[in-house]
């Protein structure tokens, strides 16, 4: 499947293919109609993540992609050799060899020390960043630009790599399934009695260029979910609402709160893996990429829909011309959304013709 | 609003109306995130607030740039959580001494644009997705008598301040629903550095001081009853729209 290479303005431009697991079918939309496959009682749950500019330089031999915060505030970082993002991530230069107490300089008053490295990874590495408070934040945002792959283009802008709801810069990599979804379509969403809940995830990074540490990836990411949103979402369940996730890091982020039986709130880490086995205790759908058979993102959503399922529809979107990553089209796995429901979605329809008169 | 515990984001915070609310914020407890175009004219301030207790943090952005509003607002966001108070103060009034509409740049508009009106559309759009999604925050619009009156001289900043008047009630219209205010307030004239540039010949006297405009306006962000798409005039017996 090709991949999106340029950025995406947020005009209901992506198709959205929809999977519904109960009629094992699938059917092509668009992402405007997203509400319509939606009821009322079902909750729709985003990651309200900012995406910080986590791609560090210093100088030509050494680009350090932030990977996660720790609680005492330092970071664990990926090391990254000669070359930039044009360059495939497994084809960049070894990184220098880096031990513990080096001082790194990336231009405008950012610098760090190696803390760690880590013993079996030497490219991965625990930093401490020099600054604090505002002038930490204030220079990491002049001295570091998006992390991006070699499929784009061009660099990209701080903004293309934000999602319309995003605050706290706590993901290292664009949480991407929001990344299509405007006010209108949020605000038609919630006017059918959706509930809008949210989550912080601070999503990592999607590829390293080495496999064996890819096969480590998800590290332990944070999250977040309040109490209050916990609550609304055990109404939702309770009430017989389904929990449509945006985004597989809120999927992770959801079923990792919920695996003492009872959805919590709370400030986590979870590495949780989901694949074919695994059963969800909350999440009843997901809006996301288009993710390739075989990666570790189709693993999780077979988590929803069994596999030849998926890839039956992966085949149809690859014929049709879908685009996948960050900056591509959309998926929706949720049971019963291609059943017939004509009253309800006359009734939708017969709704928005009083308010445009 | 309450304003103790509330992430609160000022622009134009190292003098003048800004310092002082910035102050009193930081008295009645917000979190502040100070922003100006000098770090080292907001220091003193931050430390002020600092020293008496509060948080505060200083950022240097310039607001009418485009490219220093997202990393300001993830930089805010970072320290002091998703900001639930942010107050559009920040002005340019254009070259000093005052010019006639014929005399104006055109130059000299769009700065003045930029940095009253698309400086806080930009911002507020950054910021009041997420205020939208989690039902609550405030959006302060600091505006001028120059808004609703035509005097000459007063052109480019009179324009500006009126077209932030109106986004400012645009804002409430299209996010009331969803749990965000929006209001702009008129702080009258006031003994500060850009009163001076303006109008250098008026008596200090007969001016405000910019503690007491600030105490008003705190006391509209915390009342219910301060109307939603507002636009408000500080006096000095009261606040009224």
């Amino acid at each position: 499947m090709n991949p999106a290479s340029v950025p995406r303005a947020r005009h209901n431009q992506e198709r959205l293919l929809v999977i519904d697991p109960k009629t094992d079918g699938f059917a092509d939309h668009g992402i405007a109609e997203l509400p319509d496959f939606l009821n009322q009682g079902d909750a729709l749950v985003l990651n309200d993540a900012a995406t910080l500019p986590a791609s560090l330089r210093a100088g030509p031999e050494l680009e350090l992609r932030l990977m996660s915060q720790f609680d005492d505030g330092t970071w664990l970082a990926l090391s990254l050799g000669r070359g930039d993002y044009r360059l495939p991530t497994e084809e960049r230069g070894a990184p220098p060899v880096l031990v513990a107490g080096t001082e790194l300089a990336f231009g405008h008053g950012l610098t760090a020390r190696v803390r760690q490295v880590d013993p079996v990874s030497p490219r991965l590495l625990q930093i401490e960043f020099q600054q604090r408070d505002g002038k930490l934040w204030q220079a990491l945002y002049r001295a570091g630009s998006p992390i991006q792959y070699a499929y784009m283009q061009a660099p990209l802008a701080l903004w293309d790599v934000q999602n319309a709801y995003a605050a706290r810069p706590w993901a290292v990599e664009l949480p991407s399934a929001g990344r299509p979804l405007c006010f209108e379509t949020l605000f038609r969403i919630a006017a059918r009695g959706v509930l809008l809940a949210r989550l912080t995830h601070a999503a990592g990074l999607s590829s390293t260029g080495d496999a064996t540490l890819d096969a480590r990836l998800p590290i332990a990411e944070r999250y977040e979910l309040s109490e209050q949103s916990a609550l609304l979402l055990r109404g939702t369940l309770a009430r017989g609402g389904r929990i449509v996730a945006v985004g597989t890091s809120v999927t992770r982020a959801l079923e990792a709160a919920s695996v003492s039986g009872t959805l919590r709130g709370g400030a986590q880490r979870t590495d949780l893996l989901l694949g074919p086995a695994s059963v969800l205790r909350t999440c009843g759908g997901l809006l996301t990429g288009l993710h390739e058979p075989g990666t570790s993102h189709f693993a999780l959503l077979e988590a929803y829909a069994p596999r030849s399922l998926l890839e039956r529809a992966f085949r149809h979107a690859q014929r049709q011309g879908y685009l996948q990553h960050e900056f591509g089209d959309s998926c929706l796995i949720l049971k019963g959304s291609l059943e017939p429901l004509e009253a309800e979605r006359f009734e939708g329809t017969a709704l928005e013709w009083r308010q445009t008169g | 609003m309450e304003i103790s515990g509330t992430a609160t984001l000022i622009t134009g915070a190292s003098r003048g109306l800004g310092e002082a609310l910035a102050l009193e914020l930081g008295r009645q407890g917000a979190r502040l995130v100070l922003v100006s175009r000098s770090l080292a004219a907001l220091e003193p301030v931050r430390r002020r607030i600092c020293a008496a207790g509060g948080e505060a943090y200083a950022l240097e952005a310039d607001i009418g740039s485009k490219d220093e509003i997202y990393p300001l607002a993830g930089a805010a966001a970072a320290l002091v959580g998703p900001v639930d108070l942010l107050i559009h103060n920040a002005s340019d009034l254009g070259p000093t001494p005052l010019r006639l509409l014929l005399d104006t740049e055109c130059e000299d508009l769009e700065r003045v644009l930029a940095v009253n009106l698309l400086g806080p559309f930009r911002f507020s759009r950054v910021i009041a997705g997420s205020m939208a999604l989690r039902g609550r925050g405030t959006i302060v619009h600091v505006s001028s008598d120059a808004s609703v009156n035509a005097y000459s001289h007063w052109g480019a900043y009179s324009v500006s301040k009126a077209a932030l008047d109106h986004l400012s009630r645009l804002w409430a219209a299209e996010l009331g629903e969803r749990g965000v205010r929006s209001f702009s307030v008129d702080p009258g004239e006031m003994d500060t550095q850009m009163h001076a540039a303006a109008m250098p010949h008026a008596d200090p006297k007969t001016l405000a001081r910019p503690a007491d405009v600030a105490a008003r306006i705190a006391a509209l962000i915390r009342s219910p009853a301060t109307p939603n798409g507002g636009r408000m005039e500080v006096t000095a017996n009261g606040s009224q729209p």
